[in-house]
């Protein structure tokens, strides 16, 4: 394969659409869940886009190896054996060198297999397309996933425990000292909704054509 | 007013098409609304005009949170005064409160008008007058101690979030005002619940300016052997946010807003019965010292009252037929009891009563109408 088939105007598209114009999260509006659930802190969220980030495009490079023996009666199920296997892997490994941010993220992990975000890849792209357009689809995908997550779990972090990556930005900032106070309102769920909502906003008026006419 | 008049005159053309300051002319246009009856025709088709518009209706509402604002204002000193045990009149008291309370408005108005302001310059329509009763209405519910930046992000957050999302005035699902307290009660609960923040200079030298609702929530002491009484709480000689304490300005307040009929009686009169029925009921359980609290005493302390009369009565987020808003005024009532005897840690069960109806005046509304259009359908067959 030369380089020029390998990084294509086709695969860079893959790549790109889904930071913006096919945002998984802010424009498909999948994998909000999880998105609400481990955005509290950044190094949770981080390892959270990791995960999905490997069994994604590794599971959307294994269904396209096998999209043409797969029946497709039973895709789905061949689909999630799939996902599941990878998602035990990888939460096999966050269990062995990461334990305290694996314990953080507990069920989490394992709802990785319920991630419409990935059932939604491999059913739409993986099942139709070959395996190196997928794994691209797989890391696009996943990098839109990954820089809301990180963006949501930034604000909240700094704004709702004054911290970044756990380190007291805040405090070494010295703004306590003129009165200011964390927002608790910020690490409940409901905040990240609305962070989420704020970014989908920004997004809109950056991007027009995202816009549906009325 | 000829020298305002001739002022704005002179910079008209600087605003209008084609001008220096064109994309400015939503700010000139507030002003000169607010100054002087607008002159705007309509451009399509006839429509009927009322001289009660949006304007006057909202100036009716401020009205008739005067006698809350004064007796607000008059009980900030009243209460400072008596918990450092300092002998007071009532001037003296009115011009503390005065000074407690200005900063509280000044910055409610300012940052909410701000808001109000960059938004219809951004999307070129006109400056609405909603925020003239939130930005007083706000203040109101808030603890006199709460520190301005915190108000400042509040007001924001409602203003943004809760308003200009959804469009701005008159498109908003949540109350905003009520938007903004809850904001502050999440995000900031040691300023906006406990026993240091009601009033003024509480904690400092030992005194307790805990709340009845805080006390009886805190289930150590009955209602019967609390150091208030019947008329402390009808009046309003308690601690509470700023305007929410005498239940008779509150009253003064709905008379003038019912017999001007800007405010819905049915939705005042309906969540004051749902409020009594429920606090009835739950006197009849009395496990905590919150159900065993008389019902009527119920509606007089915490913000039930102000909530009922000021926040519920919001045309925009309330129900609109009037079959609705009996329903939504009985369950505003009903709620706000529950929450306040279910659930100690949110004893202002009024405010989270009145959003989560908020979300649920359009579907109240829509059976209403369904039912309506099925019994005319059934007419004609």
């Amino acid at each position: 394969m030369s380089k020029s088939k390998l990084l294509s105007k086709r695969t860079k598209q893959l790549l790109s659409d889904p930071l913006d114009d096919n945002n998984p999260i802010t424009v498909q509006v999948l994998g909000i869940c999880s998105a609400l659930a481990i955005t509290v802190q950044l190094k949770p969220a981080i390892v959270m886009a990791l995960s999905v980030l490997v069994v994604l495009s590794v599971a959307n490079v294994i269904i396209s190896l096998m999209r043409k023996v797969i029946p497709s009666r039973i895709r789905i199920i061949v689909q999630l054996v799939v996902v599941a296997t990878l998602v035990i892997l990888v939460d096999q490994v966050l269990r062995a060198f990461v334990y305290d941010v694996s314990k953080e993220l507990s069920v989490f992990v394992g709802l990785i297999i319920t991630n419409c975000i990935i059932m939604g890849r491999l059913e739409a792209f993986g099942m139709a397309n070959g395996p190196w357009d997928s794994f691209m689809d797989g890391l696009g995908n996943s990098f839109g996933y990954a820089w809301i997550l990180i963006a949501v779990a930034f604000f909240r972090e700094l704004l709702g425990s004054g911290t970044l990556f756990g380190y007291p930005v805040l405090e070494s900032l010295g703004i306590y000292e003129l009165g200011y106070e964390n927002n608790g309102m910020m690490i409940l769920p409901p905040m990240a909704l609305i962070t989420v909502g704020v970014i989908i906003w920004i997004q809109r008026v950056k991007n027009i054509k995202l816009v549906e006419s009325k | 007013m000829k020298l305002f008049k001739n002022i704005l005159e002179s910079v008209k053309p600087l605003f209008v098409k084609g001008g220096k300051l064109e994309k400015m002319y939503p700010a000139y246009d507030a002003f000169e609304t607010f100054l002087f009856v607008p002159d705007h025709t309509t451009k399509s088709g006839s429509h009927i005009r009322d001289a009660v518009d949006l304007k006057r209706t909202m100036a009716f509402v401020v009205l008739s949170l005067i006698p809350c604002i004064i007796f607000g204002m008059w009980n900030i000193g009243d209460q400072y005064f008596n918990a450092i045990s300092v002998e007071t009149n009532f001037l003296n008291n009115l011009i503390f409160g005065f000074w407690k309370f200005l900063p509280l408005l000044a910055v409610s108005y300012a940052v909410g008008l701000s808001v109000e302001f960059a938004f219809a310059i951004s999307r070129g329509h006109s400056v609405n007058e909603g925020y003239l009763v939130t930005g007083m209405l706000i203040p109101l519910i808030m603890p006199v101690d709460v520190p301005l930046w915190m108000l400042a992000v509040s007001v924001v957050f409602a203003v943004v979030i809760g308003k200009e999302v959804f469009g701005g005035t008159g498109m908003n699902i949540l109350n905003p005002a009520l938007t903004a307290r809850a904001f502050l009660f999440f995000a900031y609960p040691s300023y906006m619940s406990g026993d240091k923040v009601w009033v003024h200079g509480a904690g400092l030298d030992g005194y307790s300016g805990e709340t009845i609702l805080g006390a009886l929530a805190s289930n150590t002491s009955s209602w019967d052997n609390l150091k208030w009484n019947f008329n402390d709480a009808l009046i309003g000689y308690i601690p509470g946010s700023v305007g929410e304490t005498s239940f008779i300005a509150i009253i003064i307040g709905a008379l003038i807003l019912i017999f001007s009929g800007v405010g819905s009686w049915r939705i005042i009169l309906s969540t004051f019965l749902g409020g009594y029925l429920t606090a009835l009921l739950f006197n009849l359980w009395g496990v905590n010292f919150l159900m065993s609290t008389p019902a009527h005493i119920h509606l007089l302390i915490g913000g039930f009252a102000f909530g009922a009369v000021f926040m519920s009565t919001d045309p925009v987020s309330g129900s609109q037929t009037n079959k609705g808003k009996i329903i939504y005024g009985l369950l505003i009532g009903f709620f706000a009891i529950v929450i306040r005897v279910f659930n100690p840690a949110y004893p202002e069960g009024m405010m989270l009563a009145i959003l989560l109806m908020n979300v649920f005046a359009p579907l109240i509304d829509h059976y209403i109408v369904d039912a309506n259009i099925k019994n005319r359908l059934k007419r004609i067959n």
